[in-house]
């Protein structure tokens, strides 16, 4: 196998962590015929640069025991900070704990943001106590998640049974 | 008295031993937690732009026959990718003919060359249609054992000693189905030193071509100028772009012989499925990228698999195409056969013994790693249990 430039390395790490974060060092190098040594540095470097953030599970909610969680999008219309731009209203939002993601968008809102609670009436009141009173914030718009298909690339409600036939082959 | 029905059926036919694969997968389906290293299929499902072109040409009402050939159009798109993948050239209307799968294609070269006591040479281990359908077109199967030694490889000396004036066709199946071999073009030039010269058909199986792992791309018999003329290429969609179930294959070749399978072909099928067809141009215009993803985590899969067992004592040579694994028992002191079962009945992982696919499987098991990564693991760790318990 020729060797892989480290850009590649750095991408084929990226997709296995991405995928399943806790397959181990030695499986990794196994699986790109590099050392074990080599994948733990590109790990430790991607970990320093911030390229990697965090680990975690990916969880569908809606099958967890009795867990309750409900997720808004929300759509947020502001007005630009002289000089901060948007930036500055992203870090005053993105600071509540409830908000688990924010991105700023084109197209006819500014920013898309992810809200979890325990229930509507928890997000709705995080929405209009915390949210649309502040000055920048001129309008919102929640739409609230009924039912999750595919989360992260993973499709969450997938039979996980092997629908392959006894064939002679 | 009622009739005889079991005189009446061919002693052909009724003397074709049943499949060594299946036997396995009967006893595993019967078990709750068996785990199967034995599917020779894709894992992955159809990509869906794919799938989608196929619902897309249902939509539109495209349900009647298509030619006996197939697709125009998907002939045209065969013969650019032949071109873009193999460099090879082939005329769309002469010398492609679309086929059910790429067993139809090797079962209508067979038909349309061999008589009564021609010889088709067959390296083995490997895929266990080529004798039957032999047998039934009245030739002579003639193994020619391929050796752990020589990385599965067929060598010129062997095929050269298997020669014989009857010799009519020369199967070439690799990427191997059972072993994972591959010929590269060095060996394949050696090979065509001993063809040059002969009267023999090389049925090139490539169905694997696209799943050949390493620094080098897939070299067909067929790119070696004067073996093109002779060589029939088979191959089809399934592994490529995992479309199994589709049913969709193809062959390459001389135009006289196209047409003579083509004649086989327009009685005993007529023409291939014309959803799969349709999905197919779909596959061939805008699939590439699919083939390299579908590989790529092959690939991934076989260092693992192979490193398991290498790790486990069991001398597992690297295969370098198809998704087949096939390491050595031999230090197991079991036979291939007493292997797979007790494996399967103390430790319930389906594995298929060697012997399936020829005698000279004799001392190895075939693990397919169209699996994914969770359950080879499973798999491994669980062979490597039932391999403990015989030290």
């Amino acid at each position: 196998m020729p060797e892989l430039s480290y850009d590649k390395k750095i991408e084929k790490v990226l997709e296995l962590l991405h995928k399943d974060c806790r397959k181990s060092l030695e499986e990794m190098a196994t699986m790109l015929d590099i050392p074990m040594t080599e994948v733990a540095d590109i790990i430790d470097k991607l970990e320093k640069d911030g390229v990697i953030i965090g680990y975690g599970a990916r969880i569908n909610w809606d099958k967890a025991y009795s867990q309750n969680t409900v997720t808004a999008y929300i759509e947020l219309r502001v007005t630009p900070q002289r000089n901060k731009g948007f930036d500055r209203i992203a870090e005053r939002i993105y600071q509540f704990p409830e908000v688990k993601a924010i991105n700023l968008m084109s197209g006819s809102y500014d920013f898309g943001i992810t809200v979890e609670g325990k229930n509507i009436k928890e997000v709705s009141l995080f929405v209009s106590e915390h949210l649309a009173p502040m000055e920048s914030i001129v309008g919102t718009a929640t739409h609230f998640v009924l039912k999750r298909y595919k989360y992260d690339g993973v499709i969450c409600c997938k039979p996980s049974k092997d629908e392959r036939e006894v064939i002679s082959l | 008295m009622s009739i005889d029905i079991q005189g009446l059926i061919n002693p052909v036919v009724r003397d074709i031993p049943p499949s060594g694969i299946r036997k396995f997968f009967d006893i595993a389906a019967e078990m709750d937690d068996a785990i199967s290293l034995g599917v020779g299929e894709p894992d992955f499902v159809t990509p869906w732009h794919i799938r989608d072109e196929g619902i897309y040409s249902l939509e539109k009402g495209m349900t009647y026959y298509t030619s006996n050939s197939g697709l125009k159009e998907l002939r045209f798109e065969l013969s650019k990718y032949m071109k873009r993948r193999f460099s090879l050239d082939y005329d769309p209307l002469t010398q492609l003919l679309i086929t059910v799968g790429g067993s139809e294609a090797i079962d209508l070269c067979i038909r349309s060359v061999i008589c009564n006591g021609d010889e088709v040479l067959i390296p083995e281990p490997s895929f266990v249609c080529y004798s039957p359908i032999t047998r039934l077109a009245g030739g002579v199967p003639v193994p020619i054992v391929t050796k752990a030694e020589n990385n599965f490889k067929l060598t010129a000396e062997e095929l050269k000693a298997a020669i014989t004036p009857k010799t009519r066709v020369l199967v070439l199946p690799f990427p191997n189905n059972p072993t994972g071999a591959i010929m590269n073009e060095e060996d394949l030039w050696e090979i065509a030193e001993v063809l040059r010269g002969t009267n023999i058909i090389v049925l090139s199986d490539e169905i694997y071509a696209e799943l050949t792992y390493g620094d080098k791309k897939h070299f067909s018999i067929a790119q070696i100028p004067d073996m093109y003329e002779r060589t029939v290429l088979v191959s089809g969609f399934s592994k490529a772009y995992a479309m199994t179930g589709w049913r969709l294959g193809y062959a390459c070749g001389h135009p006289d012989l196209i047409k003579a399978m083509t004649k086989v072909h327009q009685f005993a099928i007529m023409s291939a499925p014309t959803t799969a067809q349709y999905a197919a141009i779909e596959a061939l215009r805008n699939g590439d990228d699919d083939i390299e993803m579908m590989k790529n985590e092959y690939d991934m899969r076989r260092r693992v698999i192979v490193q398991g067992f290498n790790d486990m004592g069991l001398e597992c040579f690297e295969p370098k195409g198809a998704f087949y694994a096939f390491p050595s028992i031999k230090s197991t002191g079991l036979t291939s056969n007493d292997f797979c079962e007790r494996c399967l009945r103390e430790k319930k992982v389906a594995v298929i013994p060697g012997t399936a696919f020829g005698q000279s499987g004799e001392g190895f098991i075939r693990c397919s790693y169209a699996y994914s990564i969770d359950s080879i693991n499973e798999a491994l760790s669980r062979i490597e249990a039932f391999v403990k318990t015989l030290k």
